[in-house]
């Protein structure tokens, strides 16, 4: 028997104890699920839902459609009707068909939100890899700007600019990519800092690797996970401050539908019990959540500390 | 002796989130009596701290009592209720915990943290117990004993948090001590100031204890019996000094093994000793190093000053030093990772660019660096045959089929199984994760190897493994190591010659066997004589030598003039050795000792 | 050492403000149009056109005329709105604002006065039984209120207590000059829409707080060492905890800030946010550039407070070596 082998032969018998325990796979709690079955519902909704609508966004519906059989009235008011079989969820302050406006709204509402989303993970990525990555000089002054950036409330950057810009949708999008790239900015800064300086970093630079083999196959892997746990929270923030700029008046003009802006149409509605106003909140509410669910859970998965990185 | 403390078939498992059952203690049994000292050993994974837990009624989180019985004084803990408990913990049980640092709160006085539990159960007025404390302090040669307990645990050292915690253990006068570890991550020299004062107070209180360790030499100093643990089960169990002179299992014969004899002469391997003529593989000249903004050549942190370190063709150079003496700089100086404010680095009589950003590719590939850390030195989201090939795509230029039979034979020759290809690092024990790690560095055929403390983090018998890898594979292809360790009997058993680093100087270097046997550097001496002996009585016999009771348990302070030992040499001569550089000595053939004493000085 | 650290985080924050100044000044610098057109509007000749442009010192150069806005703003002088300037009879800024600061402050005041203390008691309460009944409820329940439109919560709470319990006025109009009662019932909705919505945040992250500081090594060795539950929850977790807590708070108050634009307007509440939408919406600029400088400044003040509360709790800071 060769060394190799004698040493190979004895050691089988007290073998070393795995240190860690295998690869956990994450799986989802109830809640979680939930979340990603409302979360796939309205993606499809965002692809089919203007062909499945009943009626078109901006349809004023025919009074004809609710003269009730034997009724002697002729001409009955098309607004703010409760729902029924000919309006399911009912009808708007102008008579539109609530269902029908959140079908169309949910392609612009999700829509910008995500591009807007997406164009605040590319600014907000990009430099902050390169702050992590380039000299101290680029990340003081990269590092410094977003502290400014973060330091005007969201809502307020908003009211500013958009008074002197205007409202347009593309405006609308680079608005709020720019405004949340700053926080994206953050994250992806100290993420890319801490893989930045782990052993495996420096071992692909002792060998000599450039920075951008360091980027792409060493830092952005390790840090993809957290990160796309953070697009989900920070979508859902999105989602919610161009609701609140619909809402103000000052996101999506009319007569295009988005959710946001819908609630703050039907608003008088609310005072004689309409659900106009409801119906497209609790989109909005029902998307969210469900988002913030699934993150919740993958968070608790991995022990806590995204979970404590995002609150942060 | 009565019995104090008796554990009987004890199970415990961990619950998962599906809520199956592992076992991780399966059936353990010991007793402890009165005033006795039982050391539970064993490695990673062998359940031996949530054994000596269970004493104080405690398991982690996810981890529950499955069965069996833990009597204190006839009375079973696992049942208590959660008052009684409270009652039973610190004052009858107390716990000393590996990591001080992080068991100290950090908001809260030394002193209050001390006297806390006592005065919370009522055993002593808060008055009594701060002179307890005081009288502890004293008792464990803390410093300021007055003072002290006003002060917060980030203003004092590592090794006076770890004794501060025994003060905080032994303050209501417990019947049992449980001591997790508390010395592992202390550097010997601190190590056995610390467990001499373990060792005494034990034994002027006359309490019982429960040591958990992975360390024989360690308990061989301070236990009455052993248990030896593997995966949750007892192995052995015997008074010490049957278990460490007549080991009956297998196991316990393995361990034993894998002790490393403490360092002496005569322990070198015998490489190539023919003396090549041809220029050092690797050499670093005057170099001058540090962190911070360089001034005229001075770095505003230097951590290393004028080095001098050559590595002959298909030598091994051990460094050796404490923590904090710059042994990982120097490797880092070498490998360009930081730039040296001042020398050379010579690769084959060459002078290479100091940043490796200047470095030819060519270059690189002859120096290779092997992290501490195989955990965090492999990236989790690279499959090992990514890990392996790389180098082997980026040094060499192997493709396809090439590339794959490279892997295969990079694979055996670090003793791992060819299917490991196709796995994840976290996948990996400790110890493979290590082998890979090497085997990545061997992939890109380089000259020298810089290993820097790479078997460290583990286990005993996993770490003695990796150095005969070591050996092996040092026969093999005939490449020189630059070996760091701060285990000195880990470099005498593999390195050809020593370099004795303290706070950034090299203090002694030469032959291995030159550097063992006298005569001496004081720090040299200082350190051999620190590294625990496997037999009892070792620590008695230390403490009484005159560099022990000089230099221990002091931290490294690096020095602008003078010698930087200086204020913990027993041979110090005052206004010189503070003041000028000590001239170096040459005692034979490579042999130098750093030092304004001279020969017939050193201690022999 | 402590001292440095502060110092150093209030220049920090001295040039965040300056920083906002500037984007503040180009934001609305941005828009269409310029005073002196306006001031003149259609009797406007070239001639008197230059000389106007010349007296509000507009012929300058960008920086100039940001540094002449910055000393106007530092001496407390907003300028004048531009509703009414064409007719003459312009008002200064300072006077429209002042009332609606009041306004703003009174409800900021009671929203903070009544969360705050709440929210710390639910999130603590949370986080002293995790995984309970009562824990999965507060999570569950902070999560949805925190996923949905501040909006959301105000049509419900409109909903509730306006139309179907008829209790309370569905918006919170203000004649001036409220006392009491009225004052309490025209508040109350508006209120309890931004106690809900902040106190939510408070709790998730006064739970989060102290369960991270319950899982540190030293809150385990305080259990091994008999310590009563009580007391390891509110001397050695809570005195760890309390920095962040404060942090937390402060970031909320801020955040706040935004939150009341939203509640604002949908309540018709004639506090500054309202104002400054409706500044938007005519694009007055002067009023813009007044309220959104209040409104950073205030968030710069309390993310500073915040701040200082992680550096004061700092027992390395506070008892430095």
């Amino acid at each position: 028997m060769t060394e190799t082998q004698q040493s190979m032969n004895t050691s089988s018998q007290f073998d070393e104890l795995p240190d860690a325990p295998p690869k956990r796979k994450i799986k989802l709690s109830w809640s979680g699920k939930l979340g990603i079955a409302v979360l796939v519902f309205w993606a499809i909704i965002v692809v089919i839902g203007p062909s499945i609508s009943p009626y078109h966004e901006a349809e004023f519906l025919d009074e004809s459609l609710f003269i009730v059989p034997g009724s002697d009235e002729k001409y009955p008011d098309t607004d703010f009707r409760p729902p029924s079989r000919i309006v399911l969820l009912g009808s708007d302050y102008m008579g539109r068909d609530t269902l029908s406006r959140i079908l169309f709204g949910a392609r612009t509402t999700i829509g910008i939100s995500f591009i807007a989303t997406l164009l605040a993970y590319l600014i907000g990525v990009t430099l902050g890899i390169a702050a992590a990555v380039g000299s101290r000089f680029l990340d003081m002054v990269l590092s410094r700007l977003n502290d400014a950036l973060l330091s005007i409330p969201s809502i307020m950057l908003g009211l500013v600019m958009i008074a002197a810009l205007g409202s347009t949708i593309p405006l609308l999008i680079l608005l709020t990519g720019i405004i949340y790239a700053a926080s994206v900015f953050r994250i992806a800064r100290s993420l890319g800092q801490e893989v930045m300086v782990s052993d495996f970093v420096e071992a692909a630079r002792v060998r000599g690797e450039g920075l951008w083999w360091i980027i792409t196959r060493e830092i952005l892997p390790n840090i993809a996970m957290p990160l796309a746990t953070d697009f989900g929270l920070r979508f859902v923030w999105v989602i919610l401050f161009i609701s609140a700029l619909s809402f103000l008046g000052l996101g999506v003009q009319p007569p295009m539908s988005d959710w946001g802006s819908m609630v703050k149409e039907n608003l008088p509605g609310l005072i004689y019990g309409a659900v106009a106003p409801i119906m497209p909140a609790l989109a909005i509410a029902t998307l969210t959540i469900s988002v913030n669910m699934i993150v919740d859970d993958i968070s608790a998965h991995s022990g806590g500390k995204l979970a404590k990185r995002m609150i942060a | 002796m009565s019995v104090l403390l008796e554990v009987n078939h004890l199970k415990i498992s961990a619950r998962k989130d599906d809520d199956s059952l592992t076992p991780i203690v399966k059936g353990v049994s010991f007793n402890v009596a009165r005033g006795e000292v039982i050391a539970l050993i064993g490695e990673s994974g062998s359940g031996k701290t949530t054994i000596a837990l269970s004493a104080l009624g405690y398991t982690k989180p996810g981890l529950e009592f499955t069965g069996g019985q833990v009597r204190l004084e006839g009375e079973d803990i696992i049942t208590m209720a959660s008052d009684q408990l409270r009652a039973l913990r610190g004052q009858r049980v107390a716990y000393l915990a590996q990591s001080a640092a992080a068991t100290f709160n950090p908001a809260l006085t030394i002193g209050e943290q001390v006297t806390e539990s006592c005065v919370l159960h009522n055993i002593l007025t808060q008055k009594q117990a701060d002179e307890r404390a005081e009288f502890l302090y004293r008792a464990l040669e803390l410093p300021d004993p007055d003072q002290l307990g006003k002060r917060y645990p980030h203003q004092v050292s590592g090794g006076q948090l770890q004794r501060l915690m025994a003060a905080t253990a032994l303050c209501g006068k417990p019947d049992l001590l449980v001591l997790d570890e508390p010395t592992t991550a202390l550097d010997v020299t601190t190590q056995i100031e610390v467990l001499k004062a373990f060792k005494s107070v034990i034994k002027q209180e006359g309490s019982a204890a429960i040591y958990v360790t992975h360390d024989l030499s360690v308990v061989a100093q301070i236990a009455d019996h052993i248990v030896v643990l593997y995966a949750g089960e007892v192995q052995e169990h015997g008074s010490a000094e049957q278990v460490v002179s007549h080991p009956g299992h297998d196991y316990t014969r393995r361990l034993m093994h894998a002790v490393r004899p403490p360092p002496g002469a005569g322990q070198g391997e015998e490489t190539s000793s023919e003396h090549h003529r041809e220029a050092p593989a690797l050499e670093v000249k005057d170099i001058v190093a540090g962190y911070g903004k360089t001034q005229n050549g001075i770095p505003s942190i230097t951590v290393l000053r004028d080095v001098n370190v050559s590595i002959e063709r298909g030598h091994t150079v051990g460094v050796i030093g404490e923590s904090g003496c710059g042994k990982s700089t120097l490797a880092r100086v070498m490998a360009g990772l930081l730039p040296a404010a001042q020398g050379k680095v010579l690769l084959d009589g060459e002078t290479l660019k100091p940043a490796l950003q200047r470095r030819s590719r060519g270059e690189l590939q002859k120096v290779q660096f092997v992290f501490q850390m195989a955990d965090t030195a492999l990236n989790p989201r690279q499959r090992i045959d990514h890990i392996l090939g790389r180098p082997l795509e980026f040094y060499l230029g192997l493709k396809g089929k090439e590339k794959r039979r490279r892997i295969g034979e990079l694979l055996q020759m670090v003793e791992l199984p060819q299917e490991f290809a196709g796995r994840y690092p976290e996948e990996l024990s400790g110890g493979q994760k290590q082998r890979v790690n090497l085997a990545r560095a061997l992939a890109a055929s380089p000259e020298v190897l810089l290993c820097d403390e790479v078997i460290s983090a583990l286990d005993s018998i996993v770490g003695a493994n990796v150095i005969e890898l070591l050996k092996r594979l040092r026969k093999q292809t005939g490449v020189s190591f630059v070996f760091i360790s701060h285990d000195l009997s880990t470099v005498a058993s593999f390195a050809d010659e020593i370099v004795v680093l303290y706070a950034g100087r090299v203090v002694e270097k030469g032959a291995t066997d030159a550097v063992l046997s006298p005569p001496y550097h004081p720090y040299t001496r200082l350190l051999i004589s620190s590294v625990p002996e496997l037999r009892v009585g070792w620590l008695e016999e230390t403490m009484q030598t005159q560099e022990a009771q000089a230099g221990i348990d002091r931290v490294v302070t690096l020095t602008d003039t003078g010698c930087p030992f200086f204020d913990r040499c027993p041979l110090a001569i005052k206004d010189t050795c503070d003041r000028e550089t000590a001239p170096a000595r040459q005692l034979g053939a490579g042999h130098t000792i750093e030092c304004h004493r001279s020969e017939a000085e050193f201690v022999h | 050492m402590i001292w440095r650290a502060l110092l150093g985080r209030l220049g920090i924050s001295v040039v965040t403000l300056f920083v906002v100044s500037v984007l503040i000044f180009i934001g609305t610098n941005l828009l269409p149009g310029d005073v002196a057109q306006i001031l003149l509007g259609q009797m406007a000749t070239p001639d008197s056109l230059a000389a106007l442009q010349a007296k509000l010192g507009m012929d300058q150069p960008g920086y100039v005329r940001y540094f002449m806005w910055l000393r106007d703003v530092a001496t407390g002088d907003m300028g004048f709105s531009k509703a009414g300037l064409g007719a003459g009879n312009a008002t200064p800024i300072v006077q429209i604002i002042e009332p609606r600061i009041f306004n703003t402050l009174q409800l900021t005041g009671m929203v903070a006065v009544i969360a705050i203390p709440f929210a710390l008691f639910i999130g603590l309460l949370a986080a002293m039984r995790p995984g309970t009944r009562l824990d999965r409820t507060v999570t569950f329940s902070t999560l949805s209120l925190i996923s949905v439109p501040d909006f959301l919560v105000a049509t419900f709470l409109v909903l509730i207590f306006a139309v179907h319990l008829g209790w309370l006025p569905s918006i919170a109009y203000l004649k001036g000059g409220e006392t009491g009662l009225n004052l309490i019932r025209a508040l109350a909705m508006p209120a309890l829409t931004l106690i809900i919505v902040v106190s939510a945040q408070i709790i998730r992250m006064t739970r989060a707080t102290v369960l991270n500081v319950m899982s540190s090594p030293y809150i385990e060795m305080a259990i091994l060492k008999g310590v009563p539950r009580k007391r390891i929850i509110l001397r050695h977790a809570l005195l760890n905890a309390i920095g962040p807590i404060v942090n937390v708070i402060a970031l909320n108050l801020a955040w706040l800030v935004g939150g009341v634009v939203i509640v604002e307007q949908i309540f018709a509440y004639p506090g500054l946010a309202k104002l400054m939408i409706d500044a938007v919406l005519v694009r007055d600029l002067p009023l813009v550039q007044a309220c959104a400088m209040i409104f950073c400044a205030s968030y710069i003040v309390l993310i500073f407070i915040a701040d200082m509360a992680s550096i004061l709790s700092n027992p390395r800071l506070r008892h430095p070596k």
